[in-house]
């Protein structure tokens, strides 16, 4: 009787760390800051295969992210916008670039000195 | 009872020696809380292992530790694709940059400087092992001064790190493309959570970090 109180007890402290699990992995209760998406493995994926996302594809991803990290109510990482917009610029679209370019100043004031720079050479261009 | 007692505590304390790094005293963080970064430029890594795929296999992983525990992390291409367009073709050449000069086009509070000493999968008769050691430096861009150092290994064996922390933090990366990336990739991510998260020898918490999670 006494083996198998220890046993159920055992099983029902078990359930929530298996129910948490699956959420971690899946990402429902992300434990993460940001809403990553597939920032960094379009950063692996523009070295390691290049040509293999082109720049189209690879922003087409990014405004998918973006959408989701609307949705899930998270920002999107450092980074992420001034890498669309040098995506952008890399198309020819150097208004849109600007438009990233600004919304990574916005978000992360940090960034300001460099896309200040980046936003200069659009200019001149 | 007693046993299997014994084994959790057993297991509970091979966990914890892995995660805390054996017994070496905490890391002095003098200068890093005289001069704590908002904002850390990484550049391409040195690469001292046989692996050239390393440089940007390694590269392609370090933003998200750093900016989860709460920095301003640069774009990494970006960096590197304005780096090489101003004379500086090589991770070498990126890491003889001088930190005023580094300061002054990118307003970057410190700058991390990485040396791959390991990067690869070895091969033996029936498994295999993927490998990195990653050995890192923080410095500061106005006074130079060595915030935070450290150096780490992360080993994975075929059929699983063994380590469920590990192949979370990899099972949480979203894949662009269905295509098999180099396991060493993965394993970066490994080794970036044992070098820059342990309590006492990782960076401490950045300015984005969530005031709840501390």
């Amino acid at each position: 009787m006494e083996a198998g109180e220890t046993v159920s007890n055992a099983r029902l402290k078990l359930l929530p760390l298996l129910l948490a699990v699956p959420l971690l992995i899946t990402g429902c209760q992300s434990p993460y800051v940001y809403h990553w998406g597939r920032y960094e493995s379009l950063v692996y994926v523009t070295y390691a295969k290049p040509g293999k996302v082109p720049p189209e594809a690879q922003v087409q991803k990014m405004e998918e992210d973006l959408q989701k990290a609307a949705a899930a109510n998270k920002p999107v990482p450092p980074g992420f916008h001034a890498y669309l917009g040098y995506l952008d610029y890399q198309l020819g679209k150097p208004g849109l670039a600007r438009q990233e370019f600004e919304k990574e100043k916005a978000q992360f004031p940090e960034s300001t000195v460099f896309m200040d720079r980046m936003l200069a050479s659009l200019a001149k261009k | 009872m007693k046993t299997r007692l014994l084994r959790l505590g057993l297991c509970g304390l091979a966990l914890t020696v892995m995660l805390t790094g054996c017994v070496t005293p905490p890391y002095d963080y003098t200068n890093f809380r005289a001069h704590p970064p908002r904002s850390i430029l990484v550049l391409p890594p040195l690469n001292e292992s046989t692996a050239v795929e390393g440089t940007y296999g390694y590269l392609s992983t370090v933003t998200m530790p750093l900016a989860e525990m709460g920095y301003y992390v640069y774009p990494v291409v970006v960096v590197d694709q304005f780096m090489k367009e101003n004379g500086l073709p090589t991770a070498g050449e990126m890491h003889q940059a001088p930190l005023d000069k580094i300061r002054d086009i990118f307003g970057a509070d410190a700058v991390l400087y990485v040396t791959l000493k390991q990067y690869g999968t070895k091969y033996q008769v029936i498994n295999s092992a993927t490998i990195v050691t990653v050995q890192a430096k923080l410095v500061d861009t106005k006074t130079g001064m060595v915030l935070w150092e450290g150096t780490a290994t992360a080993q994975q064996n075929s059929g699983g790190s063994g380590n469920i922390f590990a192949d979370l933090i990899v099972a949480a990366v979203d894949q662009a493309i269905n295509s098999s990336t180099d396991q060493a990739h993965d394993v970066s991510r490994m080794a970036n959570a044992l070098l820059l998260t342990p309590k006492d020898h990782g960076l401490l918490y950045g300015p984005y970090y969530p005031k709840d999670k501390q």
